[in-house]
């Protein structure tokens, strides 16, 4: 079943247009990688299926779960799963990542009509999704990315999308910063949250990613449209010939 | 609805521009007329039934106050105050009499259990009483519990208090009852000539609080446990006079987290505190005043002079304060660390929003030896306000091995607010150590989006933001009150952003 349908997207930023006309259909269950050369558009459509203000849609539809996702504001498609790891997550000083990750799933169950968690029963589910992650119960209780690592933030993300168990995970850039053991716990972690149920969307420029978290179907952009989509293996031959061949495509 | 857009319903419902245009004609004898003389402070004097060394010194300041000028230097701005069109002696007016808690605008009590104010206050804070002959049984029980209650815990903490040795009451008592010692210390830290609203305020004053904690006594409660039942009216010339003996503690809280009406827009208050040999004084300050209306008409203009003397060798005086009220806010509680080895202590959230302007800090007067300060100051400007921290730390000559550390963050909201930080640092003499720390940032639009990809709505992601910009502040506050004021700082940030 259809989970994500990007259908004829045009969006601009600032008068000038960055998707002109995408369309993308990601079914429940399945991986899909998103690569292509910087400027492409990959984060400016993670950015507009999250609802980053800033962009201007002017054609196309995104529907997530047969709804009209435009319609909701961020924190909604939020609370209907939509999850979006972020390239360079924030540091918010003051305040302890525990207490944003409780104020936060909180947040989304009260928005779906969910009792909000109490404090020992949240206390014990964070241990459990944390200690899978190896995540320090240390680093829950300092300020949300302040002074944590590269791999740290990135693992923090992951241990958010563990705890929110949204159905659809947008990766940003999942890699970037990142050395190749700290690449290697992160994508664990998201790897043991591939499930029947939920879809993921795996932003990238290089196919390094990809040998971790093997995605289902590989689609590559170019001048903001897909211009090619296929199995895995599209990613081996990208790397090998490289993004120029689809700069005249587009 | 905002929380400005409440306190202004609030304000209108008690009727301020009928005060403001209408009050003239409301003369009788439990009110001065316009203006100030010499006439009017004798009346005050008399109307308080004070003795006469009490009027002289009134008079004194009065006298001197008349060869001041108004100071002009803070970064705020506002027409020039007509001192002969303003009021100076008013009894306490009688609050509109409400039988049950129904009458009370769902509104505000939408703000009280926001703050998480339990009913029962609220009942005391906004004045319910009974009314005689009430036939509603059920709705007569809520009002005459609570009024009865109240009496009945402010009499148990007298009590306490009077068993511990601690003096607390009036001002206006003290005068009478205890004027050795009103005599001995008034004006002892902020001297009838400081300033031009201290004075105006040492001729005038109203009432205020007097605190006396004898030697080696730690004061049984916290004086704010009072106060949060005993709504104060002390009028626009408040003057407070806390004294810790020898070995003693005390801590203070003033204010309230309630939205705080008044009719007098200009508030010149003075509080003084004295810290004996190994005394500590703990004064935190919520301040929740009319901050104007929406195109910034109206609001309190809070003019005032904290001062504490560390007068004793190892005392402490330690100030918190959490102002986010006024339309405009002139005030810099400050330290005489006169002992040798005293502390001195700011901390101190400054919110303004709307079109308030807040010009607020600190001076830490290193006199003694081996004597300390720390300052942490966090100022948050939203909307169209201004939001200034000024602070003097300055060391004596004698003041060898000096210490202090100063941290002044300002956080911006939107585009159309200013933060500025003026820090005045003066050493004269070579072994002093002075830190000063400053940042000024944003809320930047990439955290609100992260918290609101997270499930956080705009103000939900605003205020989690700015608590924790302010952590290190409210934990200064006594326990029972850093819960109320971090709603508190939520509620004033209201409608900020987007």
């Amino acid at each position: 079943m259809a989970l994500l349908e990007v259908k004829d997207l045009k969006v601009r930023v600032e008068e000038r247009e960055i998707l002109h006309g995408l369309t993308l259909t990601v079914n429940e269950g399945e991986v899909h990688a998103i690569m292509g050369p910087n400027g492409s558009g990959k984060s400016t459509l993670s950015h507009v299926i999250a609802g980053k203000p800033g962009y201007e849609v002017t054609d196309g539809q995104i529907l997530f779960k047969g709804e009209d996702l435009l319609e909701m504001d961020p924190n909604e498609r939020a609370a209907k799963g939509v999850f979006l790891a972020f390239q360079y997550p924030v540091e918010i000083p003051g305040v302890a990542t525990m207490t944003f990750l409780r104020t936060a799933l909180n947040a989304q169950r009260k928005a779906r009509g969910e009792s909000e968690y109490s404090t020992p029963d949240f206390l014990k589910k964070v241990r459990e999704v944390s200690k899978s992650l190896n995540i320090p119960q240390d680093m829950l209780k300092r300020g949300v990315n302040v002074g944590f690592s590269g791999g740290e933030k990135k693992r923090n993300e992951v241990l958010q999308m563990a705890l929110f168990e949204p159905s659809l995970c947008i990766l940003d850039e999942m890699d970037s910063g990142l050395d190749i053991d700290a690449l290697r716990i992160a994508a664990d972690g998201v790897n043991a949250l591939r499930s029947p149920g939920r879809a993921m969307v795996v932003i990238t420029h290089y196919q390094r990613l990809l040998n971790y978290i093997v995605p289902d179907v590989v689609h590559v952009m170019s001048k903001g449209r897909v211009v090619k989509s296929g199995g895995k293996e599209l990613a081996l031959e990208l790397e090998a010939s490289g993004y120029a061949q689809f700069e005249d495509a587009a | 609805m905002p929380a400005v857009q409440e306190t202004v319903e609030r304000v209108k419902r008690i009727d301020v521009d009928q005060y403001r245009y209408g009050f003239e004609t409301l003369i009788d004898s439990e009110k001065a007329p316009k203006g100030l003389s010499e006439e009017i402070v004798k009346f005050i004097s008399q109307k308080k039934n004070e003795p006469d060394w009490m009027l002289q010194w009134r008079l004194d300041a009065y006298r001197r106050w008349l060869t001041m000028t108004e100071p002009t230097w803070a970064r705020v701005d506002y027409p020039k105050i007509d001192f002969q069109d303003l009021y100076y002696y008013a009894a306490p007016k009688p609050k509109k009499t409400v039988t049950s808690l129904d009458e009370i605008d769902p509104e505000i009590l939408k703000t009280y259990e926001k703050l998480g104010i339990p009913l029962r206050e609220v009942a005391m804070l906004e004045g319910v009483e009974p009314k005689p002959g009430e036939q509603d049984p059920a709705r007569r029980k809520i009002a005459v519990d609570a009024v009865f209650d109240s009496v009945s815990v402010a009499t148990t903490f007298k009590a306490e208090l009077k068993k511990a040795g601690v003096i607390f009451m009036p001002i206006s008592e003290a005068i009478r009852e205890h004027p050795e010692l009103v005599q001995k210390y008034l004006g002892s830290v902020v001297p009838t000539s400081d300033n031009f609203y201290a004075t105006l305020n040492s001729a005038v004053f109203s009432d205020g609080s007097f605190v006396y904690v004898p030697p080696g006594v730690r004061c049984p409660m916290e004086l704010s446990t009072y106060f949060r039942i005993n709504e104060r009216n002390t009028g626009q010339f408040e003057r407070t006079l806390i004294i810790a003996d020898k070995g003693s503690y005390v801590s203070y809280l003033e204010g309230c987290t309630a939205p705080q009406r008044d009719e007098n827009q200009l508030h010149a208050a003075v509080v003084e505190l004295v810290a004996h040999d190994d005394a500590e004084i703990k004064y935190s300050t919520v301040q929740n005043w009319y901050p104007g209306n929406s195109e910034g008409k109206g609001g309190i203009y809070n003019f005032v002079t904290k001062r504490g003397d560390c007068r004793g060798n190892h005392s402490k005086i330690s100030w918190t304060q959490v102002e986010t009220g006024s339309a405009i806010t002139w005030k810099y509680p400050s330290c005489i660390l006169r002992g040798d080895n005293s502390r001195g202590e700011f901390y101190s959230i400054a919110i303004s929003n709307g079109f308030q302007q807040v010009d607020s800090g600190t001076k830490m007067i290193h006199l003694g030896k081996n004597t300390s300060s720390r300052i942490i100051s966090k100022g948050i400007a939203a909307g169209k306000s201004q939001n200034t921290y000024r602070g003097l730390v300055t060391a004596h000559r004698k003041a060898t091995g000096a210490r202090n550390f100063t941290a002044c963050d300002s956080l911006l909201i939107g585009d159309k607010c200013g933060a500025h930080t003026v820090p005045y640092i003066e050493a004269k003499n070579s072994s002093a150590t002075f830190e000063h720390e400053a940042t000024t940032s944003k809320i930047s639009e990439d955290v609100l989006f992260y918290c609101i990809q997270r499930g956080l709505s705009q103000e939900e992601a605003v205020g989690l933001v700015v608590n924790g910009f302010v952590k290190d502040v409210l934990q200064q506050l006594p326990m029972e009150f850093a819960v109320e004021a971090q709603k508190l700082i939520s509620i004033s940030l209201e409608g900020s952003v987007g």
